[in-house]
């Protein structure tokens, strides 16, 4: 029960992660009508904000390793601590949660950019065409990253008070079940902005035409409306969302380079068995998907179907079309 | 009116013939066209080709970046350039300075990507249209053996870069082929004191492991050691390379009534289990009574930079240290700090030897023929190159030498000072019958 239990936490945060990609993908899907293959990028630019705040936060001040000869050895203290003691140490311990601050208008900037930089001219194109442009993007950016940061993941630390792990089996009777606290944080950030995203959308008058031109955008324009930017605007808050999901997965899983491309393909096959432009099914596959991902590599399971966990997205990806074409909640 | 329909079937029957045959015989690579008089791409001018064939792209790149900087530091030398580094030491050496058999060593470099079959093309690219008379480089087992293997196929010299897997010299051996790097099976033998002394002999081990041939290799060797140990081994479950996400593989490990997790992970892989793994407070729970354990069977430092303070006090092995003390150790890192501001990694070191025993090879042979350098590096002993007395074994072409038990660094002095060698393991420790691991060596290409 309790190895069953934990399956289930991590297959809801792993699932937490693959929604608020494919909430983006489908979000830009469903109001620009592009296939935008350069959205991991967007995941993985936000986990590097992060890197960039804790490199700034960490500029150090360096005592040359006398014992070192043949090369340049330092011991590094950051400015931060020799300048305010306890208040400096608690700054940089807190990086991650500063640099989700910091990464709100930044990934908007990128996001906008991208948007009316490349994105625009390829709305009328064949879905082949953006895949191609926006899958080059994505390799340029990822080429970028790697000559600047190099190869290797950079490990993110969450704040200390959230580094440990939770004894939550006491809550419900059982014994050994303990879960990372910042991976529960993730959980419930992932809801929080799945949430934030669907209410932006149904409970405001932005949301309401944004809902309004994706279902018909001839006639929301016949309105005087101009449609265009508001899309615009989705497309940043999509680059947000990704900014973000890449910012406080940056202690889970220290950030390199290819991260967003390792996201990318299983976040694709979310909107897929989601439904192309269905939000609530981009968000139900995720965490379905990331759920089936977590038991399927249970031992037990594997013991039965050995290499079930690598296929299995896959496998089930393949059952729901055949039996749903347009995906679990796509509307025909 | 037959005859003529005849006579235009026919020729097209016999030109599109003629095209196959033509076709296929321009298909076929010159190298693998034997020649019983001469040897693959034996050097015409004055200058000799050198294949370096590293990961420049994809998740070793920073290590394959590190092997570059090394053969271009040991190419320099080979010329007579730079202060001549592990040349100084090196004992005993022909090498005089001036190239190799006077002619001036230059290079091409290919990108292996990590990939085998990228790796293959660009190890054959090396050799068909750059001449290259030895391909050396690597930072992968399945890059190592597929590429050995070409090398044999097209009869050129492979001096293997980093490769840990027992197979490269065991099952996968070849003629052709040369190892410098230490294996697992020396890994096991060299960690398995150390962990005894320090976690004692009744432990319960968990294994996640990486699926591919170096993954498996590890995780036997160090299964056969720690249960030779009297551990009991609970589970060894294979992980996919590039999980990236390994919670589903380590929760299972909290409540398995394993007191040790040995994760047979290398490279980024390693940085996110390990990483993960101390998140679900593995390090700091107590199960039948002991404290729990994470070891690392394979260490290199350039990974532990991107696993932070979670390496700290966990125990691994590596080839070779840039904090080592020995003359040839102090000369290459000397060397290599002052061409580029850094110490070198375990990878740059074993590259840079590679090649210059290859060199040193061809002038105690006095030809770039192979079979002749086979046979000068077969069994050849050295020393002064970092490792202590070191010997390339004739039957399976493996260097035996000393192996490091390290731990991560819980009070570094700097940036670099991330590896505590614990232990210098010495060779007589490691050694295994060369039948042990299996194989054929099979025989010289040109012979």
């Amino acid at each position: 029960m309790e190895a069953v239990l934990l399956q289930v936490l991590n297959g809801l945060d792993k699932g937490g992660a693959y929604a608020l990609i494919a909430l983006g993908l489908t979000l830009v899907f469903g109001t620009l009508g592009v296939v935008n293959f350069a959205h991991g990028a967007l995941f993985m630019l936000g986990a590097f904000v992060a890197v960039s705040v804790q490199k700034i936060l960490t500029i150090s001040s360096k005592v040359r390793d006398e014992s070192v000869t043949f090369f340049e050895a330092y011991k590094e203290t950051p400015y931060l601590e020799i300048w305010w003691g306890d208040t400096g140490r608690a700054i940089i311990d807190y990086s991650v949660p500063i640099s989700l601050l910091i990464a709100i208008p930044i990934m908007l900037l990128i996001g906008l950019l991208m948007e009316r930089g490349l994105i625009k001219y390829f709305y009328k194109r064949e879905h082949a065409d953006q895949i191609l442009v926006t899958f080059g993007l994505a390799i340029v950016i990822q080429e970028i990253i790697k000559a600047n940061f190099g190869a290797n993941p950079i490990p993110q630390a969450a704040p200390e008070i959230v580094a440990g792990s939770a004894d939550i089996g006491s809550l419900f009777g059982f014994e050994g079940i303990v879960y990372p606290w910042w991976r529960m944080m993730y959980l419930l950030f992932s809801l929080s902005i799945i949430g934030g995203v669907f209410a932006f959308l149904h409970f405001t008058t932005f949301g309401m035409v944004v809902r309004a031109g994706m279902h018909d955008r001839e006639t929301v324009g016949l309105l005087g409306i101009n449609i265009q930017r508001r899309f615009t605007i989705v497309f940043g808050i999509a680059a947000v969302v990704a900014g973000l999901a890449g910012v406080m997965y940056t202690p889970i899983l220290p950030p390199d380079y290819h991260m967003g491309m390792d996201f990318l393909v299983l976040s694709f096959v979310v909107v897929v068995v989601g439904g192309m432009g269905s939000l609530g099914g981009a968000v139900a596959a995720g965490f379905l998907l990331g759920i089936l991902q977590s038991f399927s590599s249970m031992t037990e399971v594997k013991a039965v179907i050995p290499g079930i966990d690598q296929i299995i997205i896959y496998l089930i990806a393949v059952v729901i079309l055949l039996f749903r074409p347009r995906g679990l909640l796509g509307k025909d | 009116m037959s005859n003529d329909k005849k006579f235009t079937e026919l020729s097209r029957r016999g030109f599109i013939k003629s095209s196959i045959a033509a076709a296929s015989a321009a298909a076929v690579p010159t190298v693998f066209v034997s020649n019983a008089n001469a040897y693959v791409n034996a050097p015409k001018g004055k200058t000799v080709t050198l294949g370096f064939n590293v990961p420049q792209t994809g998740a070793y790149a920073d290590e394959g970046a590190d092997e570059l900087r090394a053969y271009k530091l040991a190419v320099k030398h080979l010329n007579g350039e730079g202060d001549g580094g592990l040349m100084n030491t090196m004992k005993p050496m022909a090498l005089k300075g001036n190239g190799i058999l006077g002619k001036k060593v230059t290079y091409a470099t290919g990108d292996t990507q990590t990939k085998s079959d990228a790796a293959r093309a660009s190890a054959k690219r090396m050799i068909e249209k750059d001449g290259a008379v030895m391909i050396t480089g690597g930072s992968s087992s399945g890059v190592a053996i597929a590429v050995q293997s070409l090398c044999q196929e097209a009869g050129v010299i492979f001096m293997a870069g980093l490769t840990h897997s027992n197979d490269t010299t065991g099952k996968d051996k070849r003629r052709h082929g040369f190892r410098h790097f230490f294996n697992t099976d020396m890994s096991g033998s060299a960690l398995g004191p150390v962990l005894e002394s320090e976690f004692g002999k009744e432990r319960t081990a968990y294994h996640l492991t990486a699926d591919y041939t170096w993954g498996w290799s590890q995780e036997g060797s160090i299964k056969d050691t720690t249960e030779k140990l009297g551990w009991k081994t609970k589970a060894a479950v294979r992980t996919p390379l590039g999980a990236g996400d390994f919670s589903q593989y380590i929760t299972p490990v909290l409540n398995s009534g394993a007191d040790v997790l040995v994760l047979n992970h290398y490279g980024k892989d390693m940085v996110n289990s390990l990483t993960q793994a101390v998140q679900f407070g593995l390090r700091d729970k107590n199960v039948n009574g002991n404290d729990f354990q994470i070891v690392v069977p394979l260490f290199s430092r350039l990974m532990a930079q991107g696993a932070g303070k979670n390496i700290q006090g966990i125990y691994g092995t590596t080839n070779w240290n840039w904090s080592l003390k020995d003359a040839g150790s102090q000369a290459f890192v000397k060397s290599f700090g002052a061409e580029y501001g850094f110490p070198p990694s375990q990878a740059a070191h074993t590259c840079y030897v590679q090649t210059l025993l290859y060199a040193n090879a061809c002038e105690l042979a006095g030809t770039f023929d192979p079979c002749g350098v086979i046979t000068a590096l077969e069994g050849f002993k050295f020393d002064g190159m970092g490792n202590g007395a070191t010997e390339y074994r004739a039957e399976d072409h493996q260097c035996f030498k000393d192996v490091l038990v390290v731990q991560g660094n819980d009070k570094p002095s700097s940036q670099f000072d991330l590896l505590k060698v614990v232990k210098e393991v010495p060779r007589k420790q490691v050694e295994y019958p060369a039948s042990k691991l299996g194989g054929e060596l099979g025989s010289c290409n040109n012979a």
